[in-house]
């Protein structure tokens, strides 16, 4: 199977959107932010629907409405008469409805639609790709630089404050790196399932230390290794490639929390 | 000049009025302890010293500027905020906890250097828990989270300590020697502490200073003028007998609580 290209740009793909998650889903598990990847991964749909329907880049449309969306959460979410699960499901709603009625204005909005929700890892080009690999770069290069405040914020916010730390900066940074993030990994997994591997390597790994530096690097690990490994399954039992994908990464999930049990 | 200094401050809070008029100073090196009952205003006082509510009125200085506004020089404020736990999970140790209490000293991005962790190290050793140092934070006592918070707070050069109810949920052998190691850091480090706590015995045993707020100031002077005030009586709308070091509690009626 590696002698394909298709397969071998599938493959890499699938590792760099691994390691990806695996860094940010570090923060999400943390910070108790599942619901807003949620929210930001069905509102990139929406995003979708413009760029199909105004002939512009798809994913380029997705990655700036879901940007937009995450920044339209946090300043809303601000306001201490509303919840914060309250504000994420009506900007999930709204944006993901937003995409429905757009692409059901479009003729054979249905194969657009099934490409976004379940991924399409095995064709993606290597232009693609490198673009991918750039972003990634780029991302981990930011929470790497960042990743020390914002493990502080986590810890206490209000310290954070009194010490001057840039918190509603930081914060808002977060939920825009996990935006892009979330539009790059919808290419591999989809956008039914990218929050899974957001939080599934993640929680995995936080069953294994207490110690961040071993949870970020087993949390990477398991995302690489759970694309590796649902990819090659995917190819020997011909079954979609995101699914397997995140079969994988819950199957050692539930692995991983029979054997803490067991001991 | 002074550590701190209140001139008229009142602060609003979702429109109700939490302080009013409240004028005091507090002088370098001193040891302020903050008193008053239940909703007093106490937590936002401080909270007010340190930029994280606005005023409505008044004016704060704290180490010459205005609460917030310290930029590069935040470090010189350390801040144990009121807290009795730490979630079990959460992944760092206590040295990392510690290291982010330096963060305000850092360029952002910058790699740490060995000087940091000397300086994380010593900051454990001032407060007796440096054999602590790689231990999962979620899985000390009570007692050992609040010296680690305290060590958070001191490893940046701190000239002013800011305590919001920092025995609250300890023993009284907990509290006592907490109080203990925070007199002891207070003369080695030439701190000024401003303490808030809900008891008045303990605090009243350490302090320099204190003041009695209830939305208002009620008495600020030397403990021992202060616990016998009539006004202390006013701002907790009560009696007290200080007896025999211990404190007994009457209600208006007469009835022993």
């Amino acid at each position: 199977m590696l002698e394909y290209a298709f397969f071998q740009h599938a493959l890499l793909a699938a590792v760099v959107v691994g390691l990806l998650c695996g860094l940010l889903g570090f923060f999400v598990v943390l910070r108790r932010l599942a619901f807003i990847g949620v929210g930001i991964s069905h509102s990139a749909v929406g995003g979708v629907a413009i760029g199909l329907l105004a002939g512009w880049n798809p994913a380029l449309t997705a990655a700036v409405f879901a940007v937009a969306v995450a920044l339209g959460m946090f300043w809303v979410g601000r306001d201490r008469r509303l919840t914060e699960d309250a504000v994420i499901g009506v900007f999930f709603s709204g944006a993901m409805a937003l995409g429905l009625v757009l692409l059901s204005m479009r003729h054979g909005f249905q194969q657009d639609l099934f490409a976004y929700l379940f991924g399409s890892v095995l064709a993606i080009s290597a232009g693609e790709l490198a673009g991918l690999c750039v972003l990634a770069l780029v991302l981990g290069a930011v929470v790497a630089a960042v990743f020390r405040e914002l493990l502080f914020i986590s810890f206490d916010e209000e310290v954070a404050r009194a010490y001057g730390r840039p918190v509603d900066a930081m914060n808002a940074l977060l939920l825009v790196v996990l935006a892009v993030t979330v539009v790059a990994g919808i290419r591999v997994v989809g956008v039914l399932l990218i929050e899974a591997l957001l939080v599934v390597p993640a929680a995995t790994a936080a069953l294994w230390t207490l110690d961040f530096r071993r949870q970020v690097a087993i949390s990477m690990g398991l995302g690489a290794s759970s694309g590796v490994l649902g990819l090659a399954g995917s190819y020997f039992f011909d079954i979609t490639a995101g699914g397997a994908i995140v079969l994988v990464a819950v199957a050692v999930f539930f692995a991983s929390l029979g054997l803490r049990r067991a001991t | 000049m002074d550590a701190v200094t209140f001139e008229k401050v009142r602060v609003e809070l979702d429109g109700r009025l939490v302080l009013e008029d409240i004028s005091f100073r507090v002088g370098q090196g001193a040891f302020l302890g903050v008193i008053g009952p239940n909703g007093a205003g106490k937590t936002t006082l401080l909270r007010a010293m340190l930029g994280l509510v606005p005023t409505s009125g008044g004016s704060i200085r704290v180490l010459g500027r205005a609460p917030g506004l310290h930029g590069a020089e935040a470090h010189m404020i350390g801040y144990v905020p009121q807290r009795e736990t730490i979630a079990r999970t959460f992944p760092a140790t206590v040295a990392d906890v510690v290291m982010m209490g330096r963060l305000c000293c850092m360029g952002r991005g910058r790699i740490l250097r060995r000087h940091d962790w000397e300086e994380v190290h010593r900051g454990l050793e001032l407060v007796g828990i440096e054999h602590l140092a790689d231990r999962p934070i979620g899985r000390l006592s009570g007692g050992e989270v609040r010296r680690a918070l305290l060590a958070q707070a001191l490893c940046s050069g701190t000239r002013l300590l800011v305590l919001d109810e920092p025995t609250v949920g300890l023993d009284l052998p907990s509290e006592l020697e907490f109080y203990s190691l925070l007199r002891r850091l207070q003369r080695e480090l030439a701190l000024t502490v401003v303490c808030v706590s809900h008891d008045l015995l303990a605090l009243a045993g350490q302090a320099s200073e204190l003041i009695c707020i209830n939305r208002v100031m009620h008495v600020h002077g030397d403990p021992q003028h202060v616990v016998h005030s009539h006004a202390l009586r006013e701002a907790y709308s009560c009696e007290f007998d200080f007896l025999a070091g211990e404190i007994a509690h009457h209600d208006r009626a007469g009835g022993a609580a």
